[in-house]
């Protein structure tokens, strides 16, 4: 067992990553020590990540601790200071990189800092202009690219190696010859990555979560404690967001509220649209159904202090002019409705009928929530004076029942279906329905014949011989398919 | 002088219209008669399955009424419990089709409890968008009481829409219904071929407030013209008026 990560005291002892822990030990005796649970550390590092987006939206991690934010043009919206803290504490050790200086920046990072140094979590800042200058600063702990190690270069050990016994130990040792033979000599890579390192070359970051196309946050002084007051903000978010939606000619279909609490945690709701919309009322109405469905109600711990409305999607929505003709008669539009039941109750509740291309019963149709986009087939328009053919009702799976018939394709003469005898009146059929042989692994499955039964007081069923005699080797079973009005 | 009253003729003529509107006919000529033009199309209505099989006979009554009370564009809201789908089946597209109506016009909404469907009933009701919301309900349900149907059938008369309440293996219990069926499926008129024809309805009309209680009939849903109609083989039954199922119906209100 080899050591991954020590704390500072543990560090001052003298032991370092990537020894033994029995040779740790035999220096040590009562060292504790814990198992490395990759998964606590990414998720960690998630949270992290989550947390920082309060400063941008432009956040990626790196490794397996490294953040980094592209806090360009960031500093306006940060400088509405804020106060509040308390906290609990984590421990762990984190690298976030910073690029690029100027005083607001500074201020991020200094709020960063304290609200790291909170969480007990050991932090190492950096700016520069480029993402991986600010990783490799942050990473080797220095202020100028040129005094860094060849490490930083981040490329196959045997070139470290290489480039050591060369006798090229810093970044600026490279920096000063001419990249040509040291492409050569050490790999095309390491032109690369110098480049990138000496912030000559600018490779962007890919944040986390895709950039909303309309965002519009607040900032409070005093940090909201109660969830009260949340609604009124969040009408006020969509109010701003969707005079920016005017502008753009657009309607949003999916919204998303984080709220930020001051310990870092980051609550995200969202609600959907069946339409493009840019109605505040509506919004909020939805957010409100929203509050109301969550299974575990939002706890605001020490207060939220920032809330951040973001429009995910937006689609093109064209100005329409109202009031001109009479639509006093007209009923109200459905849409908001479904779109609020589905906030409510979930979207996979609220649910539409579509046809299918398929001649078995069971795949002939389907439903869907009712979001997924319009059907493309058309349903299937009965001849006319034709009765019902197929059941308002279908089992999904058929249900058995025994069936006294007559040998080998006749119609049943009655059957048994939840312990209760049924004598049939009327029938017909059947409508042969061959397996669909495509699906089945061997090619084969058994015949159906399908047969419309009416009994004795009046009740239609649906049932189906599953196979036919000779076809397999014992007696067909029958089954109860529908039940029909 | 002349002007004002023409407009209050007017006005009066439309309210008498709007009286005679507010109902939704069958277009079987005995049981609208005794109806009064039909049932009311804001109103609470509820179906009561004779028996397990007769689910699907009375969720298809309550949904064909809601067809023929429909008008364009607008849509009828289908709530079922998820736990009831296994007894009684999924609701098949094309199986709607057949019965005339149009499934691209029906939006169904799978819920948890009957607390949820009364939530989501509320909800849409209130937003008067739908022409009809059914509410298939298995078995008893205590949440489903008086105050229930009472704020249903109040929120049902504000926005236009018709309530319909389709329960099955239970006994009709409070409510404050317009009025309250029992549906059983009926011998259908064999086709050629000793083949089951057009669906059929047995219907007792146990409850009508404000109307005639009693009425038993027999009813076939004709597709192709929308309406029902009482059947063509001469197994026609004259309705009847039941001297008992009256004073029952007051008592179970």
């Amino acid at each position: 067992m080899r050591i991954t990560a020590l704390s500072p005291a543990a560090l001052a002892l003298g032991l370092a990553p990537g020894m033994a822990l029995a040779d740790a030990r035999a220096r040590v005796p009562e060292l504790p020590a814990h198992p490395h649970d990759r998964q606590a550390d990414a998720a960690l590092l998630a949270w992290l990540a989550d947390a920082c987006e309060r400063y941008t939206p432009m956040v990626a991690t790196k490794g397996e601790a490294g953040l980094i934010l592209d806090l360009t043009g960031c500093g306006p919206s940060f400088r509405q200071k804020q106060e509040s803290r308390g906290m609990e504490a984590v421990l762990a050790q984190e690298s976030p990189g910073f690029r690029h200086d100027d005083e607001a920046e500074r201020a991020i990072a200094r709020d960063l800092a304290d609200r790291l140094s909170q969480q007990q979590l050991t932090a190492r800042l950096a700016f520069a202009a480029t993402p991986d200058t600010a990783y490799a600063l942050a990473c080797f702990a220095g202020s100028n690219p040129h005094d860094l190690p060849v490490q930083a270069l981040a490329l196959d050990e045997s070139v470290h190696i290489a480039l050591m016994r060369a006798g090229l130990r810093t970044i600026g040792d490279l920096a000063a010859r001419p990249r040509t033979p040291l492409a050569a000599r050490f790999g095309t890579e390491l032109p690369t990555m110098l480049a990138r390192l000496l912030e000559e070359e600018d490779v962007r970051i890919t944040p986390r979560r895709k950039l909303p196309p309309v965002v519009a946050e607040r900032r409070f002084a005093e940090p909201m404690m109660t969830t009260g007051p949340l609604l009124g903000r969040i009408a006020e978010l969509a109010g701003e967001a969707c005079d920016d939606l005017r502008r753009r000619g657009q309607g949003g279909r999916h919204f998303g509220v984080a709220l930020f609490r001051v310990d870092g945690h980051v609550a995200r709701l969202s609600v959907e649209t069946g339409a493009p919309t840019r109605t505040p009322a509506a919004i909020e109405r939805l957010f409100h159904e929203r509050l109301d469905a969550l299974a575990d109600p939002l706890d605001p711990g020490f207060g939220y202090d920032m809330l951040r409305f973001a429009v995910l999607h937006a689609e093109t929505l064209d100005a329409k002019q109202d009031g001109l003709a009479d639509r006093a008669g007209d009923k109200p539009d459905p849409g908001p409705l479904f779109d609020r039941l589905a906030v409510r109750f979930g979207a996979e509740s609220v649910r539409r009928f579509h046809p299918r291309d398929h001649h078995f019963p069971e795949y002939a149709a389907t439903t869907r929530p009712a979001r997924a986009p319009v059907p493309q087939l058309a349903w299937h328009r009965p001849e006319p004076g034709e009765p019902p053919l197929r059941p308002l009702t279908l089992f999904d799976p058929p249900q058995a029942i025994t069936v006294l018939a007559e040998v080998p394709d006749g119609p049943p003469y009655r059957f048994q279906w939840k312990g209760r005898q049924h004598r049939v009146t009327l029938a017909e059929g059947p409508e042969r329905l061959a397996y669909p042989w495509w699906r089945h692994p061997e090619g084969k499955g058994p015949t159906r014949d399908y047969y419309r039964v009416e009994d004795e007081q009046g009740h239609r069923f649906w049932v189906f011989r599953h196979g036919l005699f000779g076809e397999q080797d014992d007696t067909p079973d029958w089954y109860l398919h529908g039940l029909f009005a | 002088m002349g002007d004002s009253l023409s407009a209050l003729l007017r006005q009066s003529a439309g309210i008498a219209m709007d009286s005679e509107t507010r109902r939704t006919a069958f277009g079987a000529a005995e049981v609208d008669e005794w109806l009064g033009g039909g049932v009311r199309r804001d109103g609470v209505h509820e179906w009561y399955a004779a028996s397990i099989e007769d689910g699907a006979c009375a969720a298809a009554m309550a949904l064909l009424l809601a067809e023929r009370r429909r008008e364009e564009r607008q849509s009828i809201l289908w709530l079922r419990e998820r736990r009831g789908e296994r007894g009684a089946g999924h609701p098949y597209g094309p199986g709607l089709v057949d019965l005339g109506l149009d499934p691209d016009s029906i939006v169904l909404l799978r819920l948890g409890d009957v607390t949820a469907m009364l939530r989501a009933a509320a909800d849409s009701v209130r937003h008067g968008g739908a022409a009809s919301v059914v509410l298939e309900v298995h078995g008893k349900a205590p949440a489903l009481d008086l105050t229930a149907s009472r704020r249903l059938a109040l929120a049902a008369a504000r926005s236009d829409v018709m309530v319909q309440l389709v329960r099955s293996d239970t006994e009709p219990a409070a409510s404050v219904a317009h009025s309250r069926w029992r549906v059983a499926s009926a011998p259908s008129v064999a086709l050629e071929a000793n083949a089951p024809g057009l669906p059929a309805f047995d219907l007792e009309l146990l409850r009508h407030r404000g109307g005639r209680e009693g009425l038993q009939c027999r009813l076939e849903w004709d597709r192709d013209k929308g309406c029902f109609q009482t059947p063509l083989s001469g197994g026609l039954s004259a309705p009847s008026v039941g001297g008992t199922d009256r004073a029952d119906g007051r008592r179970a209100a």
